[in-house]
């Protein structure tokens, strides 16, 4: 919880400093910070919803992308050392911010009644298999999507965080308490902790951008027109 | 002489729940690694498309993680 608020200080702190003194021909800080903002725009909202229509959109997948991505650095950080992403709720949270934007934004496209029936019927099946496939739609789009977003991320943190205590935990013990035989096996978790640390970093940059870009992918699904 | 081993079945669950993601992974990167290969200029695109279904594919993994956990 503190880490946090801590994260949260630290990255209005970044933003803050690096549009401070906005200019026209920005300086080191400030175009490192605009290549990051672009892209999130470009790479990911606008590619994936399209130039026009993802102008209301952009600023809620920034956030969501910074939040993240910041959270999930504060896993590598020496006295932070844990994801803010590592508990249930931020993810949570931010799923069900997701969550109820899609659901928001198709009903106001299309209507409540097309909206469901673009999402819950497939076209072009006999009509028998829509007994089937109508309960199967709507767990996908009602529970499994919002549920397995936020709980890719919580998973794939805390086991980031888990194998980093397990390597760490296991140098000390190696070193200090186990046998002379065993103690260069030390050596090895150390190691091992140190490529976990690095691989962490890429994992946090990652999970932010997938959480992103598979918002914005459901976000389009429920755009789209029915097919 | 007693050969047995001690512990929980449910310890190597989580073993077993990498193996399907495990292919599927390894699937859908070769074939993204051979995509590429043929058509290079929409590598970008289909890196993209690959982490989608990255995504989709490691929640079943994860779920084995989450299930241990749990139960």
């Amino acid at each position: 919880m503190f880490v946090r608020l801590i994260v949260t200080g630290a990255l209005l702190l970044l933003l803050w400093l690096a549009v401070r003194k906005a200019k026209l021909v920005p300086g080191r800080g400030q175009s490192a910070v605009e290549m990051a903002l672009d892209f999130v725009r470009v790479q990911i909202v606008e590619q994936t919803l399209g130039k026009e229509r993802a102008k209301p959109f952009v600023g809620m997948f920034t956030v969501i992308f910074f939040t993240i991505l910041a959270m999930n650095l504060a896993g590598v950080v020496p006295f932070l050392n844990i994801a803010g992403t590592s508990r249930m709720g931020l993810p949570a949270l931010l799923a069900i911010w997701v969550f109820i934007t899609y659901l928001v934004v198709g009903s106001r496209t299309h209507g409540v009644g097309r909206y469901l029936k673009n999402s819950l019927v497939p076209s072009g099946v006999p009509w028998p298999m829509l007994i089937l496939l109508i309960p199967i739609e709507a767990l996908q789009v009602f529970v499994i999507r919002p549920v397995t977003l936020a709980l890719r991320l919580v998973a794939n943190m805390m086991a980031g965080h888990i194998m980093l205590v397990l390597c760490f935990v296991g140098t000390h013990t190696l070193f200090l308490y186990a046998d002379a035989v065993l103690k260069p096996l030390g050596a090895l978790t150390f190691a091992a902790g140190i490529a976990i640390t690095l691989f962490e970093v890429f994992v946090a940059g990652l999970q932010a951008f997938i959480f992103t870009l598979l918002s914005a992918v459901y976000l389009n699904f429920a755009l789209d027109d029915g097919h | 002489m007693e050969n047995s081993i001690a512990g929980n079945i449910a310890t190597i669950g989580y073993g077993l729940a990498t193996i399907g993601p495990g292919v599927g992974m390894g699937i859908m990167i070769g074939q993204t690694q051979q995509a590429i290969a043929r058509q290079p200029e929409v590598a970008g695109r289909l890196f993209t498309n690959m982490l989608i279904g990255a995504g989709l594919i490691e929640v079943l993994a994860l779920l084995g993680l989450v299930a241990g956990f749990l139960f």
